[in-house]
């Protein structure tokens, strides 16, 4: 399938980024682009500019803080994030990574591109907000710190607006986490999806059963699936699950994710 | 900061450089097929999922359907062309004709694009990574057995039958 006609930008800055962002309302980010180069295809997605992140310095890079926390630049690929001795800091980062979709996707696709593009069914949505991480934003006024929980506003919709651009994700120390998911084959598109840490409290966050993330917390682990139960979640129904089974789902893989990061405390 | 709707594009595919004049919206597979000819890489579902594209572009495994040609400036191609050497087939292409790892060849050089580009990490994969290695190749014949047996071999392993 041939794209409509797009402008093309490949700033070397972060300010020439913002720049051209600014001065082309019709522009879009362009990191990895395993989804928007296919909606694009299917014309579900007509930006006027795609403003190529790949070699912008700012959004590249792993550093990990003498205390554990972990700052990832927005355009980290799964496949660098996987292979990254730092982020094992954190080895739940490198697991979920490595179950996403495939190894060419993997190579290509980023972080950041995973957490913008607000799918429903994405792996990292619901594992920024289960670990709490921090979300730094960048405009035209300058930068903002968003907490994963906030970030998420609907389906494909973020608190990084018009104009601005998700630049690193900072992810607290801390080694108690889990994921679990029940998916169209293995790797494949998550049909419901929980991350969980468990550091003092337990924290939960189910994916696929709503427009963005639904935290749960908990006191302890063993009461998680009364938890999700009580958490008045809405899912949708469609051709994999319906919604009872995918509200069924959520308490089990819950669950799952909850055993998983208490193995690790 | 210039944006463009189309600039000269150069790369270096299979050890050939190229410079053309691209179009900004033009995929690298068809830059690949259509302006340097190099048909081997094949279109199968256009929407990053079959791996029939497949190209390693500066050492990274990536299916050239979801990559624009102007992202690939620069950058050093191999595509299924470059395998053989002066008309020798590679241990690789070998072990897919010994092992009748193809049927209707669709799919092949997308899945030997996969398998080379894992043999490179990976001398000696186990029955796992060879299966999550070729994960995002589908071969609509079904005949991933052979495949995998195809890999397996090229990588000096025993074969069962």
């Amino acid at each position: 399938m041939l794209l409509s006609e797009v402008g093309y930008a490949r700033p070397a800055t972060l300010e020439q980024a913002l720049g051209v962002l600014a001065d082309y309302p019709g522009a879009r980010a362009l990191a990895g682009g395993q989804t928007l180069l296919n909606v694009m295809k299917a014309r579900a997605a007509a930006p006027d500019v795609l403003v190529d992140l790949a070699r912008v310095p700012e959004l590249h890079g792993i550093e990990l803080g003498s205390d554990g926390t972990l700052e990832l630049g927005a355009m980290v690929t799964y496949t660098e994030l996987v292979a990254s001795a730092e982020a094992r800091a954190r080895p739940i980062l490198g697991e979920v990574c490595a179950q996403i979709a495939d190894v060419q996707v993997r190579n290509r696709g980023t972080i950041g591109g995973n957490v913008c593009s607000s799918d429903p069914t994405n792996h990292l949505p619901p594992l920024f907000v289960a670990l709490g991480a921090d979300f730094t934003v960048a405009g035209p006024s300058g930068e903002r710190t968003v907490p994963a929980k906030d970030f998420f506003l609907g389906v494909y919709m973020t608190a990084a607006g018009p104009g601005e651009l998700l630049t690193k994700i900072t992810v607290p120390p801390g080694r108690s986490d889990g994921f679990a998911s029940v998916a169209i084959g293995a790797d494949g598109t998550c049909i419901v999806n929980a991350a969980a840490s468990v550091n003092g409290g337990v924290r939960v966050a189910l994916g696929c059963v709503g427009a963005t993330p639904v935290l749960v917390e908990a006191p302890d682990s063993d009461s998680i699936r009364g938890a999700v139960r009580d958490s008045a979640i809405d899912p949708p129904s469609d051709v994999h699950a319906s919604a009872d089974y995918r509200r069924h789902l959520a308490e089990v893989v819950a669950a799952r994710a909850v055993e998983q990061a208490g193995g690790r405390s | 900061m210039d944006v463009v709707t189309s600039q000269t594009v150069s790369v270096e595919v299979n050890g050939t450089t190229f410079e053309r004049e691209v179009e900004s919206r033009r995929l690298l597979i068809h830059f690949l097929r259509d302006d340097l000819d190099l048909t081997g890489s094949h279109v199968g579902c256009d929407t990053g999922n079959c791996g029939a594209c497949s190209v390693i572009l500066d050492g990274t495994l990536v299916k050239s359907c979801m990559v624009l040609a102007v992202q690939a400036d620069g950058a050093k191609i191999e595509t299924v062309e470059g395998l053989a050497q002066e008309d020798e087939l590679s241990l690789l292409q070998q072990a897919f004709s010994d092992h009748h790892g193809l049927q209707c060849g669709y799919c092949t050089p997308g899945m030997l694009m996969s398998a080379t580009a894992l043999l490179r990490q990976n001398s000696s994969p186990s029955d796992e990574e060879i299966a999550k290695a070729i994960q995002g190749n589908i071969c609509r014949c079904t005949g991933y057995w052979n495949i995998f047996k195809a890999v397996k071999a090229a990588s000096g392993q025993e074969v069962g039958e």
